[in-house]
Parts: structure tokens; C-alpha cells; sequence
């Protein structure tokens, strides 16, 4: 794993002792982001504590939980039996005891063997015990495909977590999101899915990608649970995204302005539970056009949950009709011709948004 | 690492006193009173079989780990050093019987007759299940860990059901074998498989192939006692078998099959084994564990102890031991060419299948691809 640190040392401690101006930041990759903050909220509070499958020695499979082990020791980093069940079910009491774990569903695929335990009971505690229970946790898991893992290894999904009311579900895109909304979910009251895209993490095993990598900051590091992002300010189209995603909108966003298409505005959901409606109605108020790029199935998702907020606030501030690029309602192939036909790549991005600025 | 885990990897376990071993790690024929008659039954011809079946699996295993390295398969799940307990296994079958393998049973599919190529199209993405189950009576591959022991059960009481159990007829009565790992051992699914084949005394028999790791956690993270001693609890025989020795293995295998296909219900076999690679050409086992304890089971090796016991008690001549290393090169060559003239799939064909008959949303979401696609050509044109 290549990280470079910045001509800014690191500097450690009470943030107020830095200037206002700029705060201090570390280049890290997404991983390691994560791990940062994560180890950081386990210094601060002994309550937290992380569990899963090869979270330890080997340091998650994709590389969220690296050192922490050596950090903290098996008590507080527990390696756990292959019972998916059992440990999002022991993480829900010890969390209903006053603990704040952590847990790691190697793969969101694997949801459907503990889902009962996820929906039924973490998500509804709380309410069923007339708010006298909380459900502290954070349940973190990989997400997304497009290194051939096949059927069951490559879902996003986040779209059935959303659907399911009772936790919040927030997905980041980039280093700086991953650790404040890791420090977000942990210091939540409520039990918050954090869906980490593989293509994010900074991987040396998976597909390059230039914006896996970027500034931290090293202090104490927020972000607010339920806030978009403007990741590129524009006036022609809005592209609605998140995760992996964002990345390849912001690469079709660069080229098109580049040859003059298009000045394209991506929006970086971060959240989707809650969902920042305000952003995307101001958004495409001024642009009139709407692309949504989700790299969830298409139909009964996300993609129709934003078109049905347009749609119910006032459909006439769009220009065109909506354009959707997500994947198609088939199981992820493994086959790779097949997986980036399914996938939301840059081209069909990028053609989706053409498709909106091109003359009728 | 605790003192006691430390320990455990430099002198890993020889698998105690309860093992049942017919040939020594050295190739020695050691006596055992209760399986004695099964293996005594094994003509010299049949483990020559078993020794040319193991040594090709190895050859077509080590040969897509290396298209793997080429970039040539996304994925490759070694099965190295599982071969005895695979082949004894899977040699232990009648042909009416039915396999349900994980994702590493490589070697089983080779005794079930299912062309390796098949298992290398999938790994290389241009089928997703890469050959039909009902051919050779092994089913896809499951990745989600300890899922087909369910369907195994399940697929048992059909058996049952269709009376092909106990009916005392030889070539119609079956017996369903389910293969899962020691890390499976601690899925709720597989707990729930034991108690609904226990109590509907289904012919499945339940196959753990222990080796000694599930990905980068050890034995004692998964499990307190001894795997094979967990089946006395769900009321069905249980037995621990040295999966390294597949002579004992196809003897413990073949009576338990026996057992299921007679109507005696369920079993669960413990094969002590070891995967003595990585976990998946993903992995990267020296983040976790340490060479003293491969070295260990090195001199435990399966075709070793094979070779030493054919050749010193059974009087085979070198000739055979270097045919067969020829074959399976051959084989393994032939693998490797076959696996690269691979056609890739026609995107459009990814709507095929996800319902059993024609479907309005897949027909129209192939035509629309096919129109996107199409434009791209007219681009071009
Ligand atoms: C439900 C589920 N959880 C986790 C995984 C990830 N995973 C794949 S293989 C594996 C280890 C399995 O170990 P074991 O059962 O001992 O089989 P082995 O790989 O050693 O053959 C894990 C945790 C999975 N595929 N499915
Ligand atoms: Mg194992």
C-alpha cells in the first residue's frame, strides 16, 4: 500500500491548537482513512470495539481494520467464528449493554444470512423498547463490483438497507468522507450501515484509481451524517452519485468540460439514509437536468427514490426526462465482458449525459 | 499469539488417538479393526487409481494457480494438499449419488467425471456455473459459506421422498454428500442442516474437510471440542478420519454412504487435512501464520505416503509412477490450452437465465443494451 504523507507533518492533539484556516491533513488512502478513525474513537472511548471475520491478524479483507489488532489486542479486536448471525447479533447486545462495537460484514452480499438480526432487531429495538434501548453501532461492510467476484460478492444494496427503516446508511466516496463518517457512525446513538466501496480503498490488488488516495484531516474530523457534497460545481446537468461512482462522474465531468459539452455538476450523496433532498432540488432547479448514476440494481432503488422526490416536489424544474444509469435487473455477472456491460461505467455515464444536453 | 497457539502451529496436531489412519504419513499399512474389511477390499489396481487421480488433480491445481498468476482466471481457490481426502472421498461415491461441494472441491469434481475445464471457465468468467449439476451429479459450487449443507439435506429428503432409499436395490438407492469447511463449522446453517437431517434421518452424510484454517483464523477462534464430536449431539454417528490418507478416507466415506443409501440416516466425517496453500490466489497466508507448520505437514503429504505404500508393499514398478507423472502433464498441458481458446460471452446473454422463461424487464433492458451497443458501432463505422 502506497501512502504518501504531506509536506504538513502530521500533527496529533487538540485541533484548536491548529490554525483555523487550514486544517492539517495526512494523504491517506481510503483504508487506511477508515483505520485512522476507527483507532482514534478507540483511544477516545473504551466502549468501542471491533469484531468480524479476519479483522485481526489479517486486517479485513479489504484492509479496514489493518494494525488495529497490534493497536489494541484481541480483546478489543476480535477475530470471530464464520457466524454472521452470531456476531451482528452479540454486537446488538453488547451494544444494547452500553459497548459501541464495530462490526464487519466481510461482504454486503452476506446480509442475507444475518438480515434477521440486522432488520428485525437492530434496526427495531429502539423503537420497540419505546426509545429505553439504544443500538450504538456501526455495522461496516464492503460493497461493489467490478473485479470479477461474482454474483453473491460484487451487490451494492445499499438501496435494501435504506428501504428498512431504523439505521442510518451512509456510503463514502473518498478518504476524507470515509473518516468522518466513520467518526460520525461510531459517536451515533443510532446503528449506522457504513457501505465502503472495494474500489475506493486504495488497494494495490484491485484497479488503480487516482482518487483512493487524498487529504485527511488530522484532527477531530466530522462529517455530518445526512449532508450531500458538491464534489464539482456546474451549470448544464446534475449527476446524482455516490460511492465508486463519483469517481467516474467526476472523470466524465472533466473530459466533457474539457471539449466544451458540457459543465456538469456531480453531487456526492454521502448519506442516503437520511437522504439530502434539499441539495439535489437545488441542484437540478438550476441545471433542469438529472442523471443518476447508481451502481445498485435498477428498479425499486435508489435511482426511483430521487426521481419520486422530483417528482413530488415539482417536476416541471426538470428540462428533460430523468436519465438512469445503474445496473440492470440481473445478478452481477462474473464474466468481466459481461460485469462492465452491467456496471455503471464512464461511458454509459457519459452518455447518459450527452443524451441530456444534446438537442432533441 | 497466546503461548498455547504458538505452540499448536510449531507441532500442529497429528489429529489423536481417535483418527482413523490405514497408512502412515511415511506409507506404512497400520491396522484398524473397524475398517480393515472395507480397505482389505481395495485392490492394488483401484489405488493405483487413486494415486493417478490425485496426482493429476494436483497437476490441472497447480496449473490454474498459475493462469491465475498470468491474469489468465480472475480467481483460483487452491485444493493443494486436500487431494486424498477429496479423491477418498469422491472415489467413495456410487454413480447415482449426489455431491455438494463449496468452492475447493476441485478434486471431487474429477472422480464425478466433470471436465476441469469447467471448473476453469468459471474462474475465468465466461460461464457463471460452468457445467449443469445433473450430468454428473455435482452440484454448483457455493461460496457462501456452509449454504449447501441445507440444500444438501434438502435434496436428501427428496431422495427419500422419490423412496430411492433402502428399497435394497443397489443401482437405485442414493446417498447425498455434503463437503464444508471447519470455518463453516460455525454457520448457523450448518447447525440447522444437522438437526433437520438428523431428525428426518436423511441419506446425507456431512463431509468437513478440516484443514486447519478458515482464511486467516485457526481451528480454536472457530470451535471449543473437535468437530466430529459434535454429531453425537444431533444423534448421528460421527468420525474423524486422517484426510491425508485416502485409503482411510474412501473406507470411513464409502461406509457412511453405505449407511445413508441403506436408510440408516445421516453422518459426519471429519477429514484432518491441511491447505497447505493460500486460501485464494487473493491471500497472503505469511500474514498469518508460520512456515514451521507447513513444513509439518509437508511430511504429511498425500501423494507421498501413497507412492511409498504402493511401491514398497504393493510391488509397483517405477514405470508406473512416471507414466502417471506424464499423463498428468499432458492432461495439464491440454488444460491450459483448452482454458485459453475460451470464447468470451456475448454481453446480451447476461439477461439469459435470471428467469426460468421469457421475462418482459429482461427483454426489454436487452434490447435497450443492444441498441446502446449498437450506436458505439455506428461511432466506429
Ligand atoms: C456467509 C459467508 N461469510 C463469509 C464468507 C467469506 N469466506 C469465504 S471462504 C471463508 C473461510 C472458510 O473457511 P472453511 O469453512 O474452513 O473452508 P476453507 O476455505 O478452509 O476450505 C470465508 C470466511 C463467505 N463466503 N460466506
Ligand atoms: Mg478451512
Amino acid at each position: 500500500m502506497s501512502i504518501d504523507t504531506t509536506q504538513q507533518p502530521a500533527t496529533e492533539g487538540d485541533p484548536a491548537e491548529q490554525p483555523a484556516a487550514a486544517p492539517a491533513t495526512k494523504r491517506l488512502n481510503t483504508a487506511k482513512a477508515m483505520v485512522e478513525a476507527i483507532a482514534r474513537e478507540m483511544e477516545r472511548d473504551e466502549d468501542v470495539f471491533v469484531l468480524g471475520e479476519d479483522v485481526g491478524a489479517y486486517g479485513g479483507i479489504f484492509s479496514s481494520t489493518t494494525g488495529l489488532l497490534d493497536r489494541f489486542g484481541p480483546e478489543r479486536v476480535m477475530d470471530t467464528p464464520i457466524s454472521e448471525t452470531g456476531f451482528i447479533g452479540a454486537a446488538i447486545g453488547a451494544a444494547t449493554e452500553g459497548m459501541r462495537p464495530i462490526v464487519e460484514l466481510m461482504f454486503v452480499d452476506f446480509f442475507g444470512v444475518c438480515m434477521d438480526q440486522i432488520y428485525n432487531h437492530m434496526a427495531k429495538i429502539h423503537f420497540e423498547s419505546g426509545g429505553n434501548v439504544k443500538v450504538p453501532m456501526v455495522l461496516m461492510t464492503a460493497v461493489g463490483g467490478g473485479y470479477s467476484d461474482g454474483a453473491q460478492h460484487s451487490q451494492c444494496l445499499w438501496g435494501t438497507f435504506a428501504h428498512l427503516p431504523g439505521m442510518k446508511v451512509v456510503v463514502p466516496s473518498n478518504p476524507a468522507d470515509a473518516a468522518g463518517l466513520m467518526t460520525a457512525a461510531i459517536r451515533d446513538d443510532n446503528p449506522v450501515v457504513f457501505m465502503f466501496h472495494k474500489g475506493i480503498q486504495g488497494l494495490p490488488w484491485m484497479a488503480k484509481n487516482k482518487r483512493s488516495i487524498g487529504p485527511v484531516p488530522t484532527g477531530d474530523h466530522v462529517v455530518e451524517i445526512g449532508k450531500a457534497a458538491t464534489a464539482r460545481p456546474g451549470s448544464d446537468v446534475t449527476v446524482v452519485t455516490l460511492s465508486l461512482s463519483v469517481h467516474h462522474a467526476l472523470d466524465v465531468a472533466e473530459e466533457l468540460a474539457a471539449d466544451g459539452t458540457a459543465d456538469v455538476e456531480v453531487i456526492d450523496l454521502r448519506s442516503i439514509v437520511p437522504l439530502d433532498t434539499e441539495a439535489i432540488i437545488e441542484s437540478v432547479t438550476r441545471t433542469g437536468h438529472l442523471v443518476i448514476v447508481d451502481e445498485d440494481y435498477q428498479s425499486f432503488g435508489l435511482s426511483g427514490e430521487i426521481a419520486a422526490r422530483i417528482a413530488e416536489h415539482d417536476p416541471t424544474i426538470l428540462k428533460a426526462p430523468i436519465s438512469r444509469v445503474a445496473v440492470p435487473d440481473v445478478p452481477i455477472p462474473y464474466a468481466r465482458p459481461l460485469e462492465y456491460t452491467a456496471l455503471p461505467t464512464p461511458a454509459r455515464i457519459k452518455e447518459a449525459i450527452i443524451g441530456q444536453v444534446a438537442p432533441a | 499469539m497466546g503461548e498455547q497457539e504458538r505452540q499448536r502451529r510449531i507441532e500442529p496436531s497429528d489429529g489423536g488417538p481417535d483418527m482413523v489412519q490405514l497408512v502412515t504419513p511415511e506409507g506404512e499399512r497400520v491396522s484398524h479393526p473397524e475398517y480393515d474389511a472395507i480397505a482389505d477390499e481395495v485392490t492394488t489396481q483401484e489405488l493405483q487409481g487413486f494415486y493417478r487421480d490425485m496426482v493429476i488433480v494436483r497437476r490441472c491445481d497447480n496449473e490454474a494457480t498459475a493462469l491465475q498468476r498470468q491474469g489468465e482466471l480472475g480467481l483460483w481457490v487452491p485444493s493443494l494438499g486436500q487431494e486424498a481426502a477429496q479423491v477418498g472421498s469422491g472415489r467413495a461415491m456410487r454413480t447415482q449419488d449426489f455431491a455438494f461441494p463449496t468452492y475447493r472441491e476441485h478434486g471431487v469434481a474429477w472422480c464425478r467425471g466433470v471436465d476441469p475445464l469447467n471448473l476453469l471457465a468459471m474462474f475465468r468468467g465466461v460461464h457463471n456455473g460452468g457445467w449443469n449439476s445433473f450430468e454428473k451429479n455435482f452440484h454448483l459450487y457455493t461460496i457462501i459459506i456452509g449454504a449447501q449443507t441445507l440444500h444438501a439435506t434438502g435434496y436428501a429428503m427428496g431422495i427419500q421422498r422419490d423412496h430411492a432409499v433402502g428399497s435394497g436395490d443397489p443401482d437405485r438407492d442414493a446417498a447425498v454428500i455434503a463437503y464444508f469447511g471447519d470455518g463453516a463449522s460455525a454457520q448457523g446453517d450448518v447447525g440447522e442442516a444437522f438437526v433437520f437431517a438428523g431428525v428426518n434421518n436423511a441419506p446425507v452424510v456431512f463431509f468437513c474437510q478440516n484443514n486447519q484454517w478458515a482464511i486467516s483464523e485457526p481451528n480454536e477462534r472457530q470451535m471449543r471440542i473437535p468437530i466430529y464430536l459434535r454429531a453425537k449431539g444431533y444423534g448421528f454417528p460421527g468420525t474423524r478420519v486422517d484426510g491425508n490418507d485416502v485409503l482411510a478416507t474412501y473406507a470411513v466415506t464409502k461406509r457412511f454412504l453405505d449407511d445413508a443409501r441403506d436408510g440408516q440416516g445421516p453422518a459426519l466425517i471429519e477429514a484432518f487435512t491441511y491447505r497447505m496453500g493460500a486460501h485464494t490466489t487473493s491471500d497472503d497466508p505469511t500474514k498469518y501464520r508460520v512456515s514451521a507448520e507447513v513444513e509439518v505437514w509437508k511430511l504429511r503429504d498425500p501423494i507421498a505416503r501413497l507412492r511409498n505404500l504402493l511401491a514398497r508393499a504393493h510391488g509397483v514398478p517405477q514405470s508406473f509412477f512416471e507414466e502417471v507423472d506424464a499423463e498428468a502433464a499432458e492432461v495439464g498441458t491440454d488444460l491450459r490450452a483448452r482454458c485459453l481458446a475460451l470464447p468470451d460471452p456475448s454481453p446480451a446473454s447476461m439477461f439469459d437465465h435470471v428467469y426460468a422463461e421469457p421475462h418482459p424487464v429482461m427483454d426489454r433492458e436487452r434490447a435497450e443494451l443492444t441498441a446502446y451497443l449498437s450506436s458505439f458501432e455506428g461511432a466506429h463505422a
